[in-house]
């Protein structure tokens, strides 16, 4: 293998690994943005949903697509249930208050998912292992399809904030929650349905995961290392968020590749290390809005 | 406020003990902890030493979350480096345990300060996810420099001594903790009360309004992360003492999430919430604990049911407390008291 191919393997592995980041950071985003909520259960809505998709198709025998299809309708209904349960009787609490909760959140969530399934590392075992070899570029189908799967949500969601009527609708509560209230838009059935999407988001990102790495309750911590994917891109834009993830991952792959003879394993935090570069750099991302602020 | 306490000028409204009764419990408090280690068993002893390192830690992050409002999600990590500060320079330096002590403190201050100062400079909660990182990092070193650390393996803490008194021995390493202990508390209380502790107050309100009135925002956010990173240095080398063996294992994220956790539950912005929350936890803790077994003992073929317990009750005491009683338990007690005050004639 030459050194290109050294390059584009990694590239196209932290690639695919950051597509799927991607669609994690933009459930992230779209609460920050509409709620200004840090929803640090991100990670456990990945976790639960992987968990579940995994359970029908091993334990109930259903096919992929229809575990798929069940796992997307079930994360449409725990998002709802976390909103209305937990989160709107915290409406007007200081933030720290909500940021906790969403704390105490991935607790019991991780509690229930062992209490349910256990604690071992599951495989799905759907796509086929033999990777296709692109000019020396070696692939399998799981990273093509993540890839995939996670450009085309990409893609949807752009369309949908641009024409859809709920898109605009969130977009306008993020921009100016009392604006749009007096505009007639239901600020509660838009928060409602951030958290929707980002539970249906992140538990598609758990199951690629899922696939990738197996399932295990450590899969919750993609949901922090989406953190750094979020700042680089800045906290309150969507576009941030998809290319932040994208970058993210290709850097997590490309510092596995060739700083690992130097430090090994490095490529475990150095998103992290991005992070805290970031925040002493540039804070505010490439594409956040730049908080200016004189007394 | 008791009946009968008129306050005439801001001294003696800012007094510590406002009444001789206040005082008289407080020191009954201390003589019976003092006196505690006489009369209970060793476990006993161990588990409140265990309580009293927790004490420091949440005092620590009451200064900075609950009287400056910042979030720190990686105040494990910062006791982790206390830990292995103080670890390192007794044992490979052979600097004596009283300095290494306060220089545990000065260390896990000062690497705060690496993840501190960017991200203080920003408005909004961007500590939080600042500490997230430093969690990662902090752990990641001490997993991987194996020259200094140990790596996985972990590290055999030599006993400290000062003068005489050897901390090998569960109730000397008790009496240690509890004095540090009741200095923390007295040291969180002269912060609060003094101009710094105003300021953070004020920053915590309404951070413009602060900055408007000549409080310099940046420096007093980065005095109270100071602070709280300096209190979890001090509870990191105890804790050290304490587990005889440190790994990365005992200073993760969830320990940092529980740290914060016991602070809510005890109350974030009072200086007794520490107390409260890490004496409402262990007792928690004990109790599932005891729960766990009767439970595994009389249903043995569901045994993994009841492995995550803790966390859900846990987590669910978290939530609970966020939704009914967002003060805590010191403002629960506070509304106990004025109940009884007037009672039966509250009206």
């Amino acid at each position: 293998m030459n050194e290109f191919q050294f390059f584009m393997q990694f590239l196209m592995s932290g690639l695919s690994m950051g597509s799927i980041y991607a669609l994690v950071a933009l459930g992230f985003v779209l609460i920050y943005k509409s709620t200004s909520i840090l929803n640090l259960a991100q990670g456990e809505f990945l976790m639960v949903g992987a968990y579940f998709c995994l359970s029908m198709t091993l334990d109930f025998g259903l096919g992929f697509v229809a575990s798929f299809l069940l796992t997307m309708v079930f994360s449409v209904i725990l998002g709802l249930a976390v909103e209305r349960l937990v989160l709107r009787p915290l409406i007007g609490e200081p933030i720290i208050s909500v940021i906790m909760v969403t704390l105490g959140l991935t607790y019991i969530m991780r509690g229930l998912v062992i209490m349910i399934w256990g604690n071992d590392i599951r495989q799905f075992n759907i796509f086929p292992d033999q990777p296709i070899d692109f000019w020396g570029v070696k692939l399998t189908y799981l990273y093509l399809y993540s890839m995939g799967i996670s450009f085309a949500l990409l893609i949807f969601f752009a369309i949908f904030f641009k024409y859809a009527r709920t898109g605009v609708f969130m977009r306008a509560v993020a921009d100016h929650q009392t604006a749009a209230q007096s505009m007639g838009i239901s600020v509660k059935k838009v928060f409602a349905m951030s958290w929707c999407i980002a539970a249906v988001v992140s538990s598609i990102g758990g199951i690629l995961v899922g696939n990738i790495a197996g399932v295990g309750v450590d899969l919750s911590y993609i949901g922090l290392k989406v953190l750094p994917a979020v700042i680089l891109g800045g906290l309150d834009s969507i576009l941030g968020a998809i290319i932040g993830g994208l970058i993210v991952g290709v850097l997590e792959f490309l510092s596995a590749g060739y700083l690992d003879p130097y430090i090994p394993a490095i490529n475990e935090v150095f998103p992290f290390i991005v992070l805290v570069l970031v925040l002493m750099i540039k804070p505010y991302g490439l594409f956040g809005t730049e908080e200016i602020e004189r007394v | 406020m008791p009946a009968g306490l008129f306050h005439e000028n801001y001294q003696s409204d800012e007094r510590v003990f406002q009444t001789w009764f206040v005082k008289a419990w407080l020191i009954a408090f201390l003589i019976a902890c003092a006196l505690f280690p006489l009369m209970a068993s060793k476990y006993m002893v161990s588990i409140m030493t265990e309580a009293g390192i927790a004490i420091i830690a949440c005092h620590g992050l009451n200064v900075l979350t609950g009287f400056t409002g910042q979030i720190s999600l990686g105040h494990a990590a910062f006791l982790g480096v206390g830990a292995y500060t103080c670890t390192i320079l007794t044992g490979k330096a052979g600097i004596p345990f009283i300095v290494a002590l306060p220089l545990a403190g000065v260390m896990a201050a000062m690497v705060g300060m690496i993840f501190g100062i960017p991200s203080l400079r920003l408005r909004g909660l961007y500590l939080a996810i600042a500490t997230i990182a430093a969690q990662f990092i902090i752990e990641f070193v001490i997993r991987r420099w194996d020259s200094l650390t140990g790596g996985v393996e972990g590290l055999f803490v030599d006993p400290g001594t000062i003068g005489p008194i050897s901390f090998d021995d569960h109730i000397n390493l008790y009496y240690l903790t509890f004095i540090l202990a009741v200095l923390a508390t007295m040291a969180v209380k002269n912060i609060v009360r003094a101009r710094s502790g105003r300021a953070f107050v004020a920053i915590r309100d309404r951070y413009l309004a602060a900055e408007v009135i000549g409080v310099h925002v940046f420096k007093y956010r980065l005095m109270s992360f100071a602070v709280s990173s300096f209190f979890a240095g001090i509870a990191g080398a105890l804790m050290a003492q304490y587990l005889q063996v440190i790994t990365h294992e005992s200073f993760t994220i969830h320990q940092s999430i529980d740290y914060l956790a016991m602070c809510i539950i005890g109350g974030l912005g009072h200086i007794l919430g520490g107390i409260y929350g890490v004496g409402f936890w262990f007792i928690l803790e004990r109790f599932l604990e005891v729960a766990t077994t009767s439970l595994n003992t009389a249903f043995p073929d569901h045994m993994t049911w009841f492995v995550s317990i803790r966390e859900i009750v846990f987590g669910c005491v978290i939530v609970l407390f966020l939704i009914f009683e967002p003060d805590g338990l010191a403002a629960r007690w506070r509304t106990i008291r004025a109940y009884w005050k007037l009672w039966p004639f509250s009206y």
